[in-house]
């Protein structure tokens, strides 16, 4: 792999540490993916799809037969009596799948330690081989590793280990368990490509190959034909996004010249501040950024994609891939700061999605749907950050949410577990997953009960919790520069960029609001009150085996001291801001671009803002205690329709409609009657495929009519050939 | 000479081509390919006279070919006529594709 060393990675303070390993990063979960994904192949012929198959003794080696339920199961909803047998290889799959992510954990922490003692002013950049040498374009296959980038790797590495360890419990008894901790081993290698690359054509790569995998496992149940089209939603509107990805690398490199990191940031200086050329790319940027990260309008994908197992909904849609167009803001900081209109766009464009979502998550009654809104409007809120070019807050947020939204996933994944494995045991065919179903679980599940409530404090921004520290910064930054910053002084479509500003930062504020409103509401509805899930199978609920539950506790202490990453420097808990002060190499020099001397605004000002945000937060978790009453709810067959606005907020505002109305349809009818009967049957197909054919047998048939068989004639037609041949030499 | 000698062959070969092109007896159209065959041997033997020897050369080669093509041409016409009945080429048009 090493095949040549770049010569400036050389003289790089890191060059002789464990940095210079950093391609064994992306290695190792390549190789679990390799080793899953054979034993799943092999395994096929004789796998638990055919439980007649299984030789009885194989059973009792990999043990635990007495687990009496199976994993969660969409794809089978009539099909709940199958018989519960492990996959054969589900003992070393178990090994290999969250191995791996532990080794790569491990050396990244490592590498963290080693970067923890030099000077990184400059990226450590390893260049492996040229990999498009074509005219003026080079790219290299190169990694660079810098303080952004090992933030990433630190959340994807530790994050993902501990969901996959979770995934040991809840997919052990799945007819496709090497499969799953195959497609999972190969998501952390993009992901990780993802943020190790050295340039955008690297970080497309990655950028396509997490998309690739989210596809694999939101249809991961593909069986069920929801499942598959869910994943083929995510696929599609994603490429949407990807376009814009594309047309801004084109234009990088028409304009700059260079697709690597370093040259795009050392050239992007030279163009023109604010001018048309940087906003449009940072706008087509964005567009890739907002398909990723499902941002308004390209949203509609991260909801259904929830139809995959829960721990991909807590790794991909939660945790890592959907913070990829933070990521990717964060990485371009240097152009955006360059393009105040193209980073309000950003800051705005993340507010709206962020009261958006917020408000769809007040009543919808699926947990995983209400986490999945939720996560669209935390995104939101990273994108305010990065918007208005508080960078350092932005990939705060990103590190507290995927601490706190993994946990409330995974928890999510131990209740529906638990509900399943009920359901299983009574043979009802109710929904494991809505809340009018759950009610009480407190009593049955007190360890997922009180972490839950950490990681819903955290999220609905409470101190001391991590999520209180990250949206204070946020909000706070985007109040500190509405008014004597740059920002506030450019135009977005004419309205003065101070405006803006105010208004991103009150739609943050009231988005805070509904987010304690809609987490209480279901932690309300799920753990408090009476139990709806019926009497027989109330004797069935108990909380998740160990294996799930350990990795929730190490979530649920991340969760709750996540904040001390970046104290603001107002409450000296310990050393203040240590994430701005780790990132500044890379997000300074933007940041302080698009914030000017607004960075500080007064001590009392400051406290001023943390009171209000705390009172929204507290006033959120009060009126969802008042107003909500668990003990009134009846469960899911019994529950009338909603009517009025609360029904246009059942049915999400009725977007997916509308998006049906009025792309997919028309699309489908355009190709239907014109692409595919007119163009494709009636041009193609008749006129120039069958036309040909038919042209080509008339003239067959002419000269056919020449054949008489009568010699006399041949010999007039040879004659006159000769005779025009003569004369045609004798006129020369 | 030499020109009467050329006009004398051409006018013979014109002959032999409307031979071949207006009479119906396969026998008479064989005779004027014939004809034609002799008309061109006439020119090489006149040319010869000022082009060396050559000329009577392929004059031999020439009736050596035309020898062979009459036993095959004759034979080809006998089992036609075995076959058909006649040597009227209008009534034959076994060539039609």
């Amino acid at each position: 792999m090493l095949l040549q060393t770049a010569v400036v990675a050389a003289s790089h303070p890191l060059a002789n540490s464990a940095a210079q390993y950093v391609w064994l990063l992306p290695l190792l979960p390549l190789l679990g993916f390799l080793i899953n994904g054979w034993l799943s192949i092999a395994g096929a012929p004789l796998g638990p799809a055919d439980p007649n198959m299984v030789h009885p003794a194989e059973h009792d080696t990999h043990g635990e037969a007495a687990l009496v339920s199976h994993a969660e199961d969409h794809g089978a909803v009539g099909d709940d009596h199958h018989a519960v047998k492990r996959h054969r290889f589900a003992g070393i799959v178990s090994i290999v799948g969250p191995g791996v992510l532990v080794l790569a954990f491990l050396l990244a922490a490592s590498i963290f330690r080693a970067m923890l003692g030099v000077d990184m002013s400059h990226p450590f950049i390893q260049t492996y081989f040229s990999w498009m040498p074509a005219g003026d374009l080079k790219v290299d296959a190169a990694f660079q590793l810098d303080q952004l980038s090992m933030v990433m790797v630190l959340v994807i590495t530790g994050v993902g280990a501990l969901i996959h360890i979770f995934s040991i419990g809840y997919m052990q008894d799945d007819p496709g368990y090497p499969r799953y901790f195959a497609y999972l081993n190969l998501f952390v290698f993009f992901m990780l490509v993802l943020v190790l690359g050295a340039s955008y054509p690297v970080l497309f790569v990655g950028w396509e190959g997490v998309g690739l995998c989210s596809y694999l496992l939101i249809g991961f149940w593909f069986s069920d034909k929801a499942n598959a089209d869910a994943g083929k939603k995510a696929f599609i509107v994603n490429r949407i996004g990807d376009f814009g990805f594309l047309v801004a690398m084109f234009l990088l490199f028409a304009n700059l010249g260079v697709l690597d990191f370093a040259g795009v940031n050392a050239q992007a200086v030279n163009l023109p501040a604010g001018g048309p050329l940087v906003t449009t790319i940072c706008l087509f940027l964005f567009l890739g950024c907002a398909g990723k990260s499902a941002q308004i309008p390209l949203y509609v994908w991260l909801p259904d994609a929830m139809a995959g197992p829960t721990p991909v909904s807590a790794l991909i849609h939660a945790a890592t891939m959907v913070t990829a167009g933070v990521y990717l803001v964060a990485r371009s900081s240097v152009l955006f700061s360059l393009a105040p209109a193209a980073s309000l766009t950003v800051a705005l464009v993340g507010a709206v999605t962020a009261i958006f979502a917020a408000t769809i998550g007040l009543k919808q009654w699926d947990i995983k749907k209400v986490l999945a809104y939720s996560t669209v409007s935390q995104l939101g809120y990273m994108f305010i950050g990065v918007g208005v070019g508080a960078y350092t807050a932005g990939v705060f947020h990103l590190v507290t949410h995927a601490f706190f939204k993994a946990l409330l996933f995974l928890g999510a994944g131990s209740v529906i577990y638990s509900m399943h494995a009920a359901y299983h045991h009574t043979g009802s065919h109710e929904d494991a997953q809505d809340m009018r179903n759950m009610g009480g679980l407190r009593k049955y599940m007190p360890v997922t009960w009180v972490l839950m409530w950490i990681a819903t404090l955290a999220i609905a921004g409470i101190p001391p919790f991590s999520g209180f520290f990250s949206k204070d910064e946020i909000l706070g930054a985007a109040f500190a520069r509405a008014h004597g910053s740059p920002m506030s002084e450019a135009t977005w479509l004419g309205i003065p960029g101070g405006v803006i500003l105010y208004l991103v930062y009150f739609l943050g504020l009231a988005a805070a609001f509904l987010t304690a409103i809609y987490m209480t509401r279901m932690m309300l509805y799920t753990f408090h009150g009476p139990n709806r899930s019926g009497a027989e199978e109330e004797k069935h609920l108990r909380e998740a085996p160990w294996v799930m539950t350990g990795p929730l506790v190490v979530l649920g202490v991340l969760s709750a001291f996540g904040g001390w990453l970046n104290f603001p420097p107002l409450i000296a808990l310990g050393r203040p801001e240590r994430l701005a002060s780790w990132l500044a190499p890379v997000v300074a020099d933007a940041s302080t671009r698009l914030s000017g001397s607004a960075e500080a605004v007064g001590t009392s000002t400051e406290a001023m803002l943390i009171g209000l945000a705390v009172l929204i937060a507290v006033g959120g978790i009060a009126y969802a205690f008042t107003r909500l009453k668990p003990e009134s709810l009846v469960p899911k067959r019994e529950s009338p329709e909603e009517t009025g606005f609360e029904k246009v907020l059942v049915e999400k505002y009725y977007v997916d409609e509308a998006y049906d109305r009025a792309i997919v349809t028309p699309t489908y009818e355009v190709s239907k009657n014109f692409l595919w009967r007119f163009i494709d049957n009636g041009l193609i197909d008749g006129f120039f495929v069958n036309g040909i054919a038919k042209l080509t047998r008339g003239f067959g048939w002419l000269g056919s009519r020449l054949q008489t068989g009568s010699v006399g004639i041949y010999a007039w037609v040879l004659v006159a050939g000769v005779l025009a041949v003569l004369g045609a030499f004798t006129r020369r | 000479m030499l020109a009467e000698s050329l006009a004398l062959s051409a006018v013979l070969f014109v002959i032999g081509v409307i031979g071949v092109l207006t009479r119906r007896n396969a026998i008479i159209i064989f005779m004027c390919i014939e004809l034609m065959l002799n008309a061109v041997n006439l020119t090489f033997v006149a040319l010869s006279r000022f082009y060396g020897v050559a000329g009577q050369v392929f004059v031999v080669f020439v009736m050596t070919v035309a020898a062979a093509e009459a036993a095959v041409g004759l034979a080809i016409i006998i089992s036609l006529f075995r076959h058909k009945q006649t040597v009227n080429i209008q009534d034959i048009n076994l060539l039609r594709g």
